[in-house]
């Protein structure tokens, strides 16, 4: 047995450990071995993430279905699914062994690991999906346990923002089923590869694709809180708590957003001009308008939240630009290297945007507010945290070497090759904006005296969530000089599957 | 037929999207968000229906040929049915929120559940 | 008060109902390779006789023979008795294989393990739908209830289950 026979594991394990501890809760001693138990799940996961980089899996055919059945469940264990599950799993692990310090004040913490590996192994099973369908139905337990977490805490704000996000996150999901429908009722397959061969046959340009696209788009959108649709995320990501905004920033809405987006514009319906001007209208609006309401708060979760919008739309606006290149049948080396650029920002801004939720949980749980004005002079009193905290505004704010600068300054140069000189202005601009938002991060959280009697007592964070930072600092740092290994192992066989555009998933054709 | 009846089903989910932007009672739109996802089903179903079919059922006795010329398309029936589970946790989900959202808000005004500000 | 829930034309036709909806439940469930139903319908019909033992006897009397807690130990179970099956597939060659005879067409002994998944789905499902139930209709007014209370006022009597 190989470890491709494991693939399924991924999204299997955590599922039935999920449920495992709904059982274990309510056994004597049960509840005591849940967070261990969680630990360790997480990082058989991240072990085994690991292991299939570089291992060539064909396609799973789960129940013995065989190669060109429209029935049966099929797993795409390819490069582009390898490089999410381990920016997942990563995540996943950092956050749950924050946890394991920060969710001590809450009750039920049995209930938020059963509800943390549900997304995670959700999240998996999302980038796994070889069908649209099974996509779906992942993308819909990640999103209903992560309404539940968002609610966690029970207070009224939280149950507000879990709400809100609740209803747009169905409607968005609503949108995503009819556009499945309406793909199957003309092309008679779920299975993507399938789909994409039918498509090619009968035109990817006719009315009824043009409205699968349009309702696709508008729902993964959603997912993804790219402006227009992003009103739920600044509501939702703060309320959670901090491991939980930490992997909805971090990485759901990669997972279910912008990676169901690439998925199905490049691999499916394949890139073409209309397609790839939405794409790049939706990036270059989220990138402006985020970091433009960011600038203006004052709630530090909320200013991250609000970063978050602005950073996806980098990662969309790359993927676009190369879908513009792509579509025209352009040079595939610009194509590519927007595409490098996109992808190495995706994985990066789950490093950085992952410890800044962090360590914005461990300032808010020592000082008591999320108000920078209540802050101040913690950099003294909190010196590891305060030190994770500026590697990541470092990073995010793309300033050289943190892996942030080096991601920003590729989709820049690919922007520009790729003949959109303009976008890579706006893109630069946005970078500054972004820089002058962290410096009041850092002026008035930081540095200075403290501004209520919190920042004035406070004391440096426990072990555990101090660890999990310097974890993802260390990534921070090292991920820009680890480019070239990260990118020949990670990167490059993601990016292929995109740059392959239709044909890319042809393997399970009969 | 024909056309008429994706047309209708249309207008349901129009009626659904109205009820979530436009009402601003909680329970208008967990009714609203709930249309919604019977208009959903409904167009699943549809996709998959073939006038006069019968059910995608093999009975005894009944030559394959036959069943695969008669029976309507079950796969979007099981896409309906998980739809239906998967709508079903979410319904749960809502209302077991707006039962704590008037815990603490005393209200099901959406207009007055508003302490996160923009 | 005297009696909690409704009249005792109500309770006594439920006991003699209630049984066998949850009888009609496992036959829809493990005939679900055979004719409609299924797992989750049957799970569904299962919640069906839960839902109107807690309407006729209220919630505390039902919560008393049935606790939130054994629904989600069930669930568990249900849930882990699917992976199981799917863990058996994996020993015949793929996740999900069939590792069991298939049996002859329209016999009830056909089919494979889709008998053995439709039963951990009805049990996964109709404990998982109990528990919603409960949680809902008991906790819901309890603590709907404790509130009115605390607040001086009157809840309305019916809530009172």
């Amino acid at each position: 047995m190989s470890v491709s026979h494991l693939v399924p594991f991924l999204a299997v394990l955590p599922l039935g450990m999920a449920f495992l501890f709904v059982g274990l809760a309510h056994v004597r001693g049960g509840q005591r071995v849940v967070p261990g138990l969680a630990v360790l799940t997480v990082a058989a996961n991240l072990v085994l993430a690991t292991a299939l980089i570089g291992v060539e899996v064909g396609p799973i055919f789960v129940g013995g279905w065989g190669a060109g059945k429209t029935l049966g469940i099929q797993l795409n264990c390819d490069g582009l699914a390898k490089f999410m599950a381990v920016t997942i799993n990563l995540v996943a692990l950092v956050s749950i062994v924050f946890a394991l310090a920060y969710m001590r004040r809450f009750t039920k913490v049995w209930l938020f690991h059963a509800l943390f590996l549900l997304m995670t192994g959700a999240m998996n099973g999302l980038v796994l999906a070889g069908d649209l369908f099974n996509m779906f139905v992942f993308l819909e337990i990640a999103a209903i346990a992560s309404y539940a977490l968002v609610g966690f805490g029970c207070e009224a704000e939280e149950l507000e923002a879990a709400f809100k996000y609740l209803i747009l996150g169905t409607v968005g999901s609503a949108f995503v089923l009819v556009g499945i429908g309406i793909l199957y009722a003309m092309t008679g397959h779920l299975n993507m590869g399938m789909v994409a061969a039918t498509l090619a046959k009968v035109g990817t340009t006719g009315p009824a694709v043009l409205l699968a696209a349009a309702a696709l788009l508008g729902g993964l959108a959603l997912k993804a809180a790219m402006v227009p649709f992003h009103a739920w995320l600044p509501d939702a990501h703060p309320s959670a708590p901090a491991p939980i905004s930490a992997m909805l920033s971090g990485v759901l809405i990669k997972a279910s957003g912008v990676y169901a987006l690439a998925r199905v514009v490049f691999n499916v319906l394949g890139p073409n001009a209309p397609l790839a001007t939405v794409l790049m209208a939706l990036g270059a609006l989220s990138m402006v308008i985020g970091v433009f309401l960011a600038v203006g708060q004052w709630d530090f979760k909320r200013l991250l939240a609000y970063h978050s919008v602005s950073q996806m739309g980098y990662v969309v606006l790359a993927l676009g630009a190369a879908a513009d290149v792509l579509a025209v049948g352009g040079n595939r080396t610009v194509a590519g290297l927007c595409l490098f650029g996109g992808l190495f920002h995706l994985f990066n801004h789950a490093a950085f945007k992952s410890l800044l939720f962090l360590s914005s949980g461990a300032l808010e749980q020592q000082v008591g507010t999320r108000w920078l004005k209540e802050m101040g002079g913690l950099a003294r009193r909190m010196p590891v945290t305060s030190f994770c905290c500026r590697v990541g505004a470092l990073s995010i704010a793309g300033v050289p070497p943190f892996n942030g600068f080096f991601s920003k300054l590729i989709i820049i140069v690919g922007l520009a090759m790729a003949g959109h000189p303009v976008l890579a202005a706006l893109a630069a601009l946005v970078a500054l904006m972004t820089l002058v938002s962290f410096v009041k991060v850092q002026r008035y959280a930081l540095e200075g005296e403290p501004a209520g009697d919190g920042a004035a007592t406070a004391r440096e964070a426990p072990l555990l969530m101090g660890v999990a930072m310097a974890v993802l600092a260390v990534i921070c740092i090292g991920g820009g000089l680890a480019m070239v290994p990260l990118g020949a192992h990670l990167l490059d066989p993601a990016r292929e599957v995109l740059l392959d555009g239709a044909q890319a998933l042809k393997e399970v054709l009969p | 037929m024909g056309i008429t009846i994706y047309v209708l089903t249309f207008a349901l989910l129009l009626i659904g999207i109205y009820a979530v932007v436009a009402k601003k009672n909680v329970v208008k739109i967990i009714v609203g968000v709930l249309v919604i996802d019977y208009a959903v089903n409904l167009f699943l179903v549809l996709v998959g229906y073939r006038t006069g079919g019968g059910a995608p059922i093999l009975a005894e006795g009944q030559p394959v040929t036959e069943f695969a010329r008669t029976a309507v398309d079950p796969l979007p029936q099981a896409m309906v049915l998980t739809s239906i589970v998967i709508g079903l946790g979410i319904t749960a989900l809502m209302v077991a929120m707006a039962i704590r959202l008037w815990e603490n808000y005393r209200t099901f005004d959406m207009n007055e559940i508003r302490r996160l500000r923009g | 008060m005297k009696h909690a829930g409704m009249t005792s034309i109500v309770q006594n036709t439920t006991r003699l109902v209630a049984g066998f909806i949850a009888v009609f439940a496992v036959y829809i469930a493990l005939t679900g390779h055979l004719s409609p139903g299924g797992g989750f319908a049957g799970g569904v019909i299962l919640a069906a006789a839960a839902a109107l033992v807690l309407l006729a006897f209220g919630g505390r009397r039902t919560q008393a023979v049935l606790s939130e807690g054994t629904c989600h130990v069930v669930d568990a179970a249900g849930a882990l008795g699917f992976v199981a099956i799917a863990l058996g597939g994996l020993g015949a060659g793929v996740f999900f294989a069939n590792f069991l005879p298939l049996g002859e067409l329209h016999r009830f002994a056909s089919g494979g393990t889709i008998a053995l998944a439709n039963l951990a789905i009805l049990v996964k499902v109709g404990a998982g739908l109990v528990g919603v139930l409960l949680a809902l209709a008991v906790y819901g007014t309890a603590r709907y209830v404790a509130a009115e209370r605390a607040r001086g006022e009157s809840p309305d009597p019916f809530l009172e289950i």
